[in-house]
Order: structure tokens, then sequence, then C-alpha cells
């Protein structure tokens, strides 16, 4: 059984979310260029989604293979940017 | 399908989902998950992709309340706790526990539907239509209210899905523990957190960048 693993502390997890979007909030008042922020607010947003889908919806203590279908749409929506993008340019 | 085929059928299928050992539902609702998390990406991308080949987008941070919005995810991540504590108890068999916090977790998504409300009369009276924006490009308006309104969409599913499962664990004849209870529990959970999930996102690319 999955429910074998010990419950992960789930407000840790709370505070961790809290914290790094307090940092958001605050990396986007940062006298930064535009590029930076951008890629400090996506890194952070990713971490967040990793928490709240390893620890909250258990992906972490499910075999792998579930954890592949539910990072499918990230790649896809990767490739989807990639396609899409260059015709801008 | 004719009845022997049936019968066959049934008799191929394996009785245990063999990447979810639990309940069949899980699978289904993973791969429903990731069917849906592909909508919220077209959308997405879609947003990017329009946003990056305008000439007069305005700084989202600069018209939307970031403060009001900074507390609705806040409201979203304490839901998404008081889900997994609720969860916890359905399986420490304490029923009135679980009740708790599924009604929290299902107050904290209506407090966040309450306050979208408010944030898009708010922007409305201001001017900000599906199809006009009084601070440039008519776009910003459409791709704000289409993203925010899908996911508040999903929002407001997702409360009837927790009053439905208040309502399952609150029947004293349903047995809590490790069983059937605790499954559909958990796949509702599943959802939830989902929409969780997806408001980092949309909070992210919609409010801050």
């Amino acid at each position: 059984m999955a429910d074998a693993h010990a419950s992960p502390n789930y407000w840790m997890i709370w505070l961790y979310l809290f914290v790094l979007t307090v940092i958001e909030i605050a990396v986007i008042y940062m006298p930064l260029a535009k590029v930076i922020i951008v890629i400090l607010l996506v890194g952070l947003a990713c971490s967040k989604a990793a928490l709240v889908a390893m620890y909250f919806m258990h992906l972490r203590f499910e075999r792998l293979t579930l954890g592949i279908i539910a990072l499918t749409p990230f790649i896809l929506c990767v490739f989807l940017i990639l396609m899409l993008f260059p015709d801008l340019a | 399908m004719s009845e022997v085929a049936a019968v066959m059928h049934a008799s191929a299928e394996p009785a245990e989902s063999p990447l979810t050992p639990e309940s069949w539902g899980k699978l289904g609702m993973w791969v429903f998950l990731a069917g849906d998390a592909m909508s919220f990406g077209g959308l997405l991308v879609g947003y990017g992709l329009l946003r990056h080949a305008s000439t007069n987008w305005p700084l989202p941070s600069h018209v939307l309340g970031i403060s009001l919005t900074a507390f609705m995810t806040f409201l979203l991540i304490c839901s998404s706790v008081t889900m997994v504590k609720g969860l916890e108890a359905v399986r420490n068999n304490q029923r009135s526990v679980a009740k708790t916090y599924l009604l929290l977790t299902a107050l904290g998504g209506l407090g966040f539907l309450g306050l979208q409300a408010y944030e898009w009369t708010h922007l409305i009276h201001e001017g900000l239509k599906l199809w006009e924006n009084p601070w440039g490009s008519s776009l910003f308006g459409t791709t704000f209210f289409m993203i925010t309104g899908f996911h508040g969409m999903h929002v407001t599913g997702g409360v009837i899905y927790l009053l439905i499962m208040l309502s399952i664990v609150s029947r004293p004849s349903v047995a809590l523990g490790h069983g059937w209870c605790y499954n559909v529990v958990e796949v509702a959970g599943l959802y939830w957190h989902f929409v969780d999930l997806i408001w980092i996102m949309v909070f992210t690319f919609i409010y801050l960048i």
C-alpha cells in the first residue's frame, strides 16, 4: 500500500508555500532586469507547484509512471511555447 | 458489445489498477487532471503569445490588486492544508475532525470565490471588460477574464465536490479508516490540490509577471 509511508509534515509544506509566495511578491518590486524577474518568478512558481504535487497530491509516494503522466502536460506546454514563439520574431 | 464479448472483456480486465493499487478512480482522476492541465496550459501559453506580440500591454501589477490576490493565494494554500488534514482524519477514524477540516476547505474555496467576485466587480466598474481595457490592449481584458474565469469555474466545481464529500463523511453508516470513503475523499483531494496548483501558475503569470 502506498499509505505505508509516514505522513509528511503538512504545516512545513504550508510554511514553504507561504514563504515562496512572499518572495514572489517581493521580487516584482526589486530593481532587477525584466528577464531576471521573469526567470525568478517562473522558477518560484514551478517550485511551489512541485511542492503541491509532490506532498499534497502525494506524487512523491506514488509509482514513477504516475509521475510521468502528471508531467506530460508540462512537457507539452514547453513544446507548444517552443513551436509558437518563433512565429512572433 | 455482445454478452459473450462483455464477459470475456471482464475476465481480461485486471482487478487492480497497475498504477494506483488503491483504486481505479484515482488513476482516472490523474488522467483527467493531466488533460485539464493541458487546457490551462493552452490558455496560459496563448496568453503569453498575445502579450509578447502586443505593444500596449499594461503591467498587471499596476492595474490589478496584488494584495487582494496574494490573500486569495494564501486562502487556497490554507485550504489545501485543511484538505490533507481532513483526509488524514478520515484515515484515523476521526469523523468530527474530518468533517471540520472538509468544511473549512469548502469555506476556503467559497471565500476565494467571494473575493474573486469582488475583484471582478471592482475591475468591471473601472472599465475592464471582456472586449476592452482602459489601460491598453483589449486582449488584456479578454485573457484576464477567460483565464481567471476558467479557474473560478474549477473552484466552484471543487466546492460542490467538497460539499458532497462532506455529506458522505457525515453519514454515520459510512465506515472511515482505510476503505471506500478514504479513496473517494483522496480523489476529491487530488482535484482540490490541482485547483490550488493551477492558481499558483495563474497568480504568477496573470498578476505578477
